[in-house]
């Protein structure tokens, strides 16, 4: 498989070690057990088929890693992005794309064919059911797709994620980050939550069977990232009694993070303490996604085409959200007679929360890179931006006139920001989008740029059209 | 309004274009016969290693010519009418300017080794010598390159990635030793060591063998060893591209001869950039230098002139920067392979091997005179402050932690290296907290 050139750009693909073929077999595994369980075929010992689906992501990875990176010294590992199929838009990486696609419209609009509830009484079948032993386990109920997802989704965040680590092991700001962003995936969105709700503080029932809400656990998930936060039977939930006082801790917690704590810290470090420390969305974009970054459109239209979408939909979380707190405290369905749920809350569930985030932000990533969601149309990154831009101390320092106009921080920003555009001019780069992964900073060959937070004073850099080095003359304008 | 026309689309002309649009609408027409945009030669290297598409170096999107209304034309100037102020091209019908900037740019050396016009023997300047290498290393398993310089690193790291055994000759006794002090060199040369390079000093190209079909199969080397390999990589430098301008009444020299004001001796004629040669090298500086910045800057400053500011050509302090494999490199000011008498040095290195600091400074008045930075990065615009102030080194050395330019989370040696540089001068500098690195900028 990889010694044949697949590559739409047709160059010579460098062909995988012994090693790195091992692991990618052992992953090949993992995927095969999804894609048979995914078909349809449940298996009667789920307890050893999910054991090994789970040890053969994480033993694949790093068996891949060892085989890639093993002997080679610590430094930027760019070589061959371009020339691989799947890196580079080639068949394997529309391949991918496809089946991550396929299973995001699966999961979100068929989770039957999943096998949720599809066997006799609702029980589960297929992949659904690889995963009841799990769930069982942490909270005495079978799987729902959710969990399966955000198990799966949590196991790729830490394999890939050592990945990363061992990859950009030369740069520390990489390595931190990485561990942040591992630890809040597994602890704070993936751990926590399945504890509590094993202990009954969520997703539980009462004495009598009646069932008493869900919300969500996740410390770190907002609004309006979180955009059914307001949502009738989310409120209702953080208020139910049987899980106080930890929903209405939540509750509070939920309103503070967005309306203090986020803009607070936002102005003091940019909006990369969420998009790229914390974040699950930004978690997975990091670490599974690393391999497609260089995907992104680096074009002015492009720039352009976000600046439009992502603003829209912060705009229209907003209304959509202001509609579900008048029906809330209205005690009403409808608004100007149009019914919230029909016209504002279905339609904003499906076409971002669901096509958006999901099919196109994720399932995209081997075709317009991994941060799709992240920069077109996240509410979160819209409404963190905007401090970002105008009110932050935040902004990557380009070093003087030293810019030798490579490309390699454009090529590899995930958020399609231009950087070279700013730093070939002498000034920083100050932009609602940047995610602060700090990759630009790593992959310039010349060491020219520097995320870092200071005084707003002089944020923009180098003003006049003289880069760093001249000294002949000074224009006055 | 007058005709603009620029032969040469690298840095140096298409800065002299822009600047020259950003405050005027004449006419501007940049012709070139390397490729039709312009794109970042720096980055030649990672297109072969598959870090980027050509495209992907191009600083400006392909729209952009049209909408600043600068002409381009592909084409080859062979002859320059100066009577008539009038190129002859290669292909189209001549092309008259009114003013005219030479911004050729340069092309390999080759010093006329035996074989050296074999098949699989190249330079490594132009886009076409890109093609020409991924031609010629289609089946190659060994390269020799020749010429301890910046683009031989590159050349060796590029045939490294695509699993090419490389043996690297270098004339001098250390790497790159007419630039950098012995303590530099050994570290790159460990480092080179590391990455499987056969690192040969002290060895010199006798001769370019012919398998008999025209393909090179060996080189010959100056202490009579022979080498098997399918590509020989000639990196011994450039000089500036100026042979179509020889006869044309432009005064030449090795390079287009320019005074202060980047002008040649011919009126309306002007030259930037790596084809330039001083009649009169700048204060401290050589007559033909041929970075990515000093072609920026030329071209930045002969804008001007021909807006009609006639402005002289001062570039600031001196700085560069280079990355060997893994190893990041910058300079500011002045560290010089030998040191003169006036000068002392104190050099530190990290135990890992791949981080070191070189600083110079006067012995008589303490003037910090120049940094060499192995493995961190320091912030460009203090030191040019403090080189264009006569700082101390004093105030360098205890200001270090404010001019380190290392992303977040790395370690610091700061306090380790001024330790040891007050062991090794006797001095006390007390090194300073971080601050805020504007805060020590004065003006
Ligand atoms: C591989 C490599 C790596 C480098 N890395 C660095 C680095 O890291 N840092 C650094 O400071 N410098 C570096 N340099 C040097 C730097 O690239 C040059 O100094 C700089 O590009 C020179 O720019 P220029 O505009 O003067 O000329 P060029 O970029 O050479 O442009 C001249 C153009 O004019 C065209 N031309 C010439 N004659 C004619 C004619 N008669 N008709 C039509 N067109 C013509 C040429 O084809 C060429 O396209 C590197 C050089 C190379 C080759
Ligand atoms: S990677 Fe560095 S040198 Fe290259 S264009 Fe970007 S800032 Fe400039
Ligand atoms: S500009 Fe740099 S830090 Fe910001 S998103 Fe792009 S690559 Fe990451």
């Amino acid at each position: 498989m990889a010694e044949i050139n697949l590559s739409i750009s047709g160059r010579k693909a460098q062909s995988l070690n012994l090693v790195q073929k091992l692991g990618a077999i052992i992953g090949l595994v993992a995927i095969g057990i999804i894609l048979i369980t995914w078909g349809g075929l449940t298996f009667k010992n789920n307890v050893l088929w999910l054991s090994l689906l789970l040890s053969c992501i994480f033993i694949g990875a790093i068996v891949y890693t060892i085989g890639t990176y093993k002997g080679k010294t610590a430094g930027i590992k760019n070589d061959g992005v371009f020339h691989r199929s799947h890196t580079s838009r080639g068949v394997v990486g529309w391949a991918a794309g496809i089946v991550f696609t396929a299973f995001y419209i699966f999961l979100y609009w068929y989770p039957e064919y999943l096998g949720y509830a599809s066997g006799v009484e609702g029980t589960n079948q297929g992949l659904v059911a690889l995963f009841d032993p799990l769930s069982m386990f942490f909270k005495g109920k079978p799987a729902s797709q959710w969990f399966v997802y955000g198990t799966l989704y949590t196991a790729i965040i830490i394999s890939l994620g050592i990945k990363f680590i061992v990859k950009y092991r030369n740069n520390r700001y990489q390595v931190t980050r990485t561990i942040v962003v591992i630890v809040s995936q597994l602890f704070l969105a993936y751990l926590i939550p399945e504890i509590l709700a094993g202990m009954n503080y969520n997703d539980a029932v009462d004495a009598s069977g009646q069932y008493l809400g869900w919300y969500d656990t996740d410390i770190k998930n907002v609004w309006p990232l979180d955009y059914d936060f307001f949502y009738n039977w989310h409120m209702d939930a953080m208020q139910a009694p049987a899980y106080q006082p930890l929903g209405m801790t939540y509750l509070v917690w939920g309103i503070f993070l967005f309306a203090i704590g986020t803009p607070i810290i936002t102005y003091y470090v940019g909006k990369r303490w969420y998009c790229s420390w914390v974040c699950g969305c930004g978690g997975l974009a990091e670490t599974a996604g690393d391999s497609y970054r260089q995907l992104s459109s680096k074009k002015l239209s492009a720039w352009k085409f976000e600046r439009w979408i992502i603003n829209l939909v912060l705009v229209f979380v907003s209304i959509m959200t202001l509609a579900t707190l008048y029906g809330y405290f209205m005690n009403t369905n409808s608004l100007f007679g149009l019914d919230i749920y029909a016209y504002f809350q279905k339609p904003y569930g499906f076409i971002i929360g669901a096509a958006f985030s999901g099919v196109i932000g994720v399932g995209f990533y081997p075709i317009l890179g991994n941060r799709v969601w992240c920069r077109f149309g996240c509410p979160m990154a819209g409404y963190m931006g905007l401090i970002q831009r105008f009110k932050s101390r935040f902004r990557i320092t380009t070093n003087g006139g030293q810019c030798i106009s490579c490309g390699n921080c454009s090529t590899y920003c995930e958020q399609g920001i231009d950087v070279r555009a700013y730093a070939q001019k002498g000034q920083n780069i100050v932009r609602s989008s940047c995610v602060g992964c700090g990759v630009c900073s790593s992959v310039c060959p010349r060491g020219v740029l520097k995320l870092e937070n200071g005084p707003e004073e002089g944020r923009f850099g180098n003003e006049g059209p003289i880069v760093l080095g001249n000294d002949g003359f000074k224009l006055d304008q | 309004m007058d005709k603009i026309v620029i032969i040469g689309n690298g840095i140096s002309g298409v800065t002299a274009a822009r600047h020259i649009r950003k405050n005027s609408d004449q006419p501007i027409l940049i012709i070139s016969a390397e490729t039709e945009h312009f794109f970042s030669r720096t980055a030649l290297m990672y297109i072969y290693m598959g870090h980027m598409r050509f495209k992907d170096t191009k600083p400006y999107e392909d729209w952009f010519w049209e909408k600043n209304n600068i002409d381009l034309l592909f084409d080859f100037v062979q002859n320059i009418d100066v009577e008539n102020k009038m190129l002859q091209m290669k292909s189209g019908a001549p092309v008259l300017y009114d003013k005219l900037i030479l911004a050729t740019g340069s092309k390999p050396n080759m010093f006329g080794w035996p074989g050296q016009e074999l098949n699989g023997v190249q330079g490594l300047y132009s886009y076409q010598d890109l093609e020409k290498l991924e031609e010629n290393t289609k089946i190659t398993k060994e390269a020799v390159v020749v010429g301890g310089g910046l683009i031989g690193v590159e050349l060796a790291e590029m045939l490294i990635s695509r699993g090419i055994n490389v043996t690297f000759l270098v004339r001098e006794a250390q790497f790159w030793g007419n630039v950098l002090p012995e303590q530099e060199a050994n570290l790159i040369s460990d480092h080179l060591r590391e990455h499987h390079v056969d690192l040969r000093l002290n060895e010199e190209l006798d001769e370019i063998i012919d398998d008999g079909n025209g393909q090179v199969k060996q080189v010959k080397t100056k202490s009579g060893e022979y080498i098997d390999c399918q590509i020989v990589g000639l990196t011994v430098g450039v000089s500036p591209n100026i042979d179509f301008i020889r006869d044309s009444g432009v005064e030449v020299d090795r390079g287009v001869l320019v005074n202060e004001y980047l002008e040649t001796n011919v009126q309306d004629i002007y030259a930037v950039g790596d084809c330039v040669q001083f009649k009169q090298a700048p204060a401290g500086r050589k007559a033909i230098e041929q970075v990515w910045y000093t072609g920026r800057i030329m071209g930045e400053t002969v804008a001007q002139t021909i807006l009609g500011k006639r402005t002289a050509y001062h570039p600031g302090p001196w700085f560069n920067s280079a990355k060997f494999f893994d190893i990041e490199y910058q300079t500011y000011g002045w560290v010089r392979p030998q040191f003169a008498a006036n000068e002392s040095d104190f050099f530190w290195k990290h135990p890992n091997g791949k981080m070191c600091i070189h600083v110079v400074w006067d012995n008589s008045t303490d003037e910090f005179i120049g940094i060499n930075t192995f493995g961190i990065r320091l912030r460009h615009e203090l030191f040019d402050q403090w080189l264009k102030n006569k700082a101390s080194i004093q105030l360098v050395m205890s200001e270090l932690k404010t001019a380190n330019f290392d992303p977040e989370f790395y370690h610091h040696y700061e306090e380790d290296i001024v330790a040891k540089f007050n062991a090794h001068t006797g001095m006390s500098v007390a090194i300073k907290p971080k601050k805020w690195w504007q805060k020590l900028m004065t003006n």
